[in-house]
């Protein structure tokens, strides 16, 4: 048995709140998501209270590609799946599937992005930039604002696979991989409030 | 370079006392230039006699927003870092290293707000910087300098709200369950669960502001379809409550205080906790009670001010607990006492103010006018201020090891009080009388002269109040050392020596009950009952990161600002219109937040020989 192997047994089963430090993070980072929570909610109240205000720009309904919004959302939504099976992973102590799985979540990730991205490129074509509307104005800063946390949660998780690669499994990197993959969860979430207020009631009426 | 480093937050508090300090001062002279500007109306051929309009909003505006965020707001933090982890028995807060970054932030933020007076236009906007008038069409740079000055403080707070919640839930000593807790922390508690709730509107809002001015958004812009009260419910959701984050603690501060210097148990403690959370809920529901001038019609108004004057319940009790805490007390009257006990009918009066307002109708008739003035500074200053000053004096000795003197103490506070009074409470009068707030001038022998002048002379009267604050706080430098207990007090900071030691407790006391350390003395104990033995304790490393994340966020704000701005130079032109200054700046911070993530801290633990070595 490695070194590393001997090392992982001692670990508890739960080593995210093996420690102080670490049941403190956690739960600052529960508390910080209820900040969170008060952001998207301020943002979401925006859209709602700008939709309408479209100018002479093109409306929701004319600009919303429900296929590809569907497409975006169910990856991003099986990225969460992957995120819980990399802290299972965790919990079982097998550091080769966990950095395996939050590998596939950052490639998701990824793969949400990129679709944002070319979603974002077409709409400025069809004249639906930042500044035409108040209408777009709010859109930009409510999906674009979720977008930001998708691209920061990648860079985040990716740089959490090197270091479990440097440092292994261990009370300090575990807290950090539970609250990243909280982090991950509560973007999944906004992304189906995103998904019902954004696209399907700007589909519909 | 220790200051730039500390995570202790016995020092963090300290620095926030020390630029919270700054900032009251320079929002004092800022009041005293208002006041010293309305102190003769107009002249005969319609000049100013002091102060131009333009020079007077700017002022009136830093006034406002350096009094909220940049003096009140860390002066309770520098309380509650020196008070709170004390009271609970923790040995440290639960993230020092954001402790030290939530001060950097707030402290760039505010060094950026104040350097608009230095290189650009000064916020001339209010505190509230409504749009339009803070949106490009009618304010210059001065408006980036609030929104991203703000911005970066905010943060600041945010992060501080965050350490106190998890430092209070998951570092409370052995025994101490909540309903043992002292009040101060459990209003630091819950103030600093608004602040969670609270400030991410304000950061949403601010980076509206920002878009529209920055980047040609349309948010406020009623010309291209935004909506310019959409920014009034934004800017109310947070700031009603923040009134509360302002003035929870100074009631928690009160609470400590008149207990201890009446030589009784606080009346209704469960009472005054249920009150204090009741008030955080409350504080959420009232903020449409700014607006009710703005049209939202009869029955939204009726809602907000029925739910204004609940406020009035929870409040009720805090003030019928306090007078019965003193009821029948040994009572002496310290300079700590004296701010408490002066505090309680001068808040009352705010309180009272405030329900008048509260009236949809009869706001009608008082909006804009210097009664509202009055109100929000009686309970502003006649609330928070004085009771603030009360527990510096209350403090001071576990703060910094020190007496503060007690005859100037008294001259400082009657200095304060009446001076306080004297400027306030004619306002009101000025307010019925019909002069509007936020004005530069008013015509002569309109029976607002002399009202005005005698306002004006109460400022100076505060003023020479803190002149005497500030000579006592100097001269305390060599004044006499204080015992571990000076007040012989009841809860756990003073069960530990006068300054506490970087590690708070040698060993985490046992505790059986309310006011624990008074428990033990009624027993005849010198000392808290250990809970632990005596072992080595673990220490965070100073870091230096916080520091130049702030600062790398401050160097952000510059280029952000400055991207659309015309300079004479081409090489500045193009740092900034390339955003390559804001880009850097931001890039030291994620350098910074990088550094933070990869190098684990492991601190050091100090051991119990050094520890048995200091006795």
């Amino acid at each position: 048995m490695s070194h590393a192997e001997a090392h992982l047994d001692k670990l508890p089963p739960e080593p995210e709140k093996a420690t102080l430090e670490g049941r403190n993070k956690v739960l600052g980072f529960w508390l910080f998501l209820g900040g969170e929570t008060v952001l998207f909610g301020t943002l979401f109240a925006t859209f709602l209270a700008l939709r309408g205000s479209v100018l002479d720009g093109p409306t929701g309904s004319e600009l919303f590609d429900l296929k590809l919004v569907a497409a975006a959302t169910f990856i991003l939504l099986t990225s969460s799946l992957t995120s819980v099976f990399a802290v299972q992973a965790m919990h079982h102590k097998n550091v080769k599937n966990l950095m395996i799985w939050l590998g596939v979540t950052v490639l998701l990730g990824f793969g949400f992005l990129g679709l944002e991205i070319y979603e974002f490129y077409h709409y400025v074509d069809v004249g639906h930039g930042f500044t035409t509307s108040a209408f777009s104005s709010s859109f930009y800063a409510l999906v674009g604002f979720h977008g930001a946390h998708v691209a920061l949660g990648v860079l985040w998780i990716g740089l959490l696979i090197i270091q479990l690669k440097v440092k292994g499994l261990n009370t300090i990197t575990a807290p950090k991989i539970y609250v990243a993959s909280l982090y991950w969860h509560f973007i999944d979430v906004v992304w189906v409030f995103i998904f019902t207020i954004v696209y399907l009631m700007g589909k519909v009426g | 370079m220790d200051w730039l480093t500390t995570v202790d937050h016995k020092k963090i508090g300290i620095l926030y006392f020390a630029a919270g300090g700054f900032f009251f001062i320079v929002g004092g002279i800022e009041a005293l230039l208002i006041r010293l500007q309305l102190m003769f109306p107009m002249g005969a051929n319609g000049e100013s006699w002091f102060l131009d309009g333009q020079t007077y909003n700017e002022i009136m505006t830093m006034h406002g927003t350096t009094m909220i965020f940049l003096a009140a707001m860390p002066l309770i933090f520098g309380l509650m870092n020196a008070v709170v982890p004390l009271q609970i028995g923790a040995r440290d807060v639960a993230f020092p290293f954001l402790n030290s970054l939530g001060f950097w932030t707030f402290f760039f933020g505010g060094v950026l707000l104040n350097i608009s007076w230095f290189t650009g236009t000064v916020p001339d906007i209010g505190w509230t910087a409504y749009a339009p008038l803070s949106g490009e069409e009618f304010s210059g740079t001065g408006s980036d300098y609030y929104a991203i000055g703000l911005q970066i403080a905010g943060i600041g707070t945010l992060v501080g709200g965050i350490n106190f919640l998890v430092t209070i839930i998951n570092m409370r000593a052995p025994g101490m369950t909540f309903m043992r807790m002292p009040l101060f922390t459990w209003t630091s508690f819950i103030t600093s669960g608004i602040i969670l709730f609270a400030f991410p509107a304000l950061a949403v809002g601010l980076i509206y502001i920002s878009f529209d001015r920055l980047f040609d958004a349309n948010f406020f812009v009623t010309a291209t379809g935004g909506n310019a009260v959409l920014w009034e419910h934004i800017f109310w959701i947070f700031g009603h409550p923040e009134v509360y984050i302002l003035i929870l603690p100074a009631f928690g501060a009160i609470s400590e205080v008149l207990p201890t210097f009446a030589r009784k148990r606080l009346f209704g403690y469960s009472s005054m906790v249920f009150a204090t959370a009741l008030i955080g809920f409350l504080s959420f529901m009232v903020w449409a009670h700014h607006m009710f001038t703005v049209g939202m019609g009869d029955i939204a108004n009726a809602l907000f001010g029925v739910a204004t004057m609940l406020i009035a319940i929870p409040t009720g009790i805090k003030v019928f607990n306090w007078l019965f805490t003193i009821w029948g007390g040994n009572i002496q009257f310290t300079t700590a006492m004296l701010y408490a006990t002066s505090f309680i009918p001068t808040f009352v009066m705010g309180g009272v103010t405030g329900v008048m307002l509260a009236i949809p109708p009869a706001d009608f008739q008082f909006h804009d006018s210097y009664f509202v003035v009055a109100h929000f500074h009686y309970v502003i200053v006649g609330g928070i201020v004085l009771s603030l000053l009360a527990a510096v004096y209350y403090w001071w000795p576990k703060m910094f090891g020190r007496m503060l003197n007690e005859t100037l103490g008294k001259w400082s506070f009657w200095l304060f009080f009446i001076g306080f009074h004297l400027t306030f409470f004619i306002q009101h009068f000025l307010g019925l009388w019909g002069m509007p707030r936020r004005v530069f001038t008013y015509l002569p022998n309109q029976g607002w002269d002399t009202a005005n002048f005698v306002s004006t002379i109460g400022a100076f009267f505060m003023a020479a109040g803190v002149i005497v604050i500030l000579i006592n706080v100097i001269i305390s430098i060599k004044g006499p050392k204080a015992p571990a207990d000076p007040w012989d007090g009841r809860t756990l900071e003073w069960s530990i020596p006068s300054p506490s030691p970087e590690y708070n407790f040698k060993q985490l006391p046992l505790v059986r009950g309310l006011d624990a350390f008074w428990l033990e003395k009624m027993d005849g104990k010198k000392e808290m009952t250990p809970a632990e033995p005596l072992g080595p304790i673990h220490m965070p490393s100073p870091s230096i990161l916080p520091f130049f994340m702030s600062l790398g966020l401050f160097i952000a704000g510059f280029g952000f600002m400055y991207r659309g701005y015309e300079f004479e130079s081409m090489f500045i032109n193009n740092l900034f219109g390339n955003n390559i200054i804001a880009i850097s700046g931001l890039a030291i911070t994620f350098v910074c937040m990088f550094l933070r993530s990869v190098y684990d801290d492991h601190g050091y633990h100090i051991e119990v020989e050094e520890l048995q070595k200091e006795g």
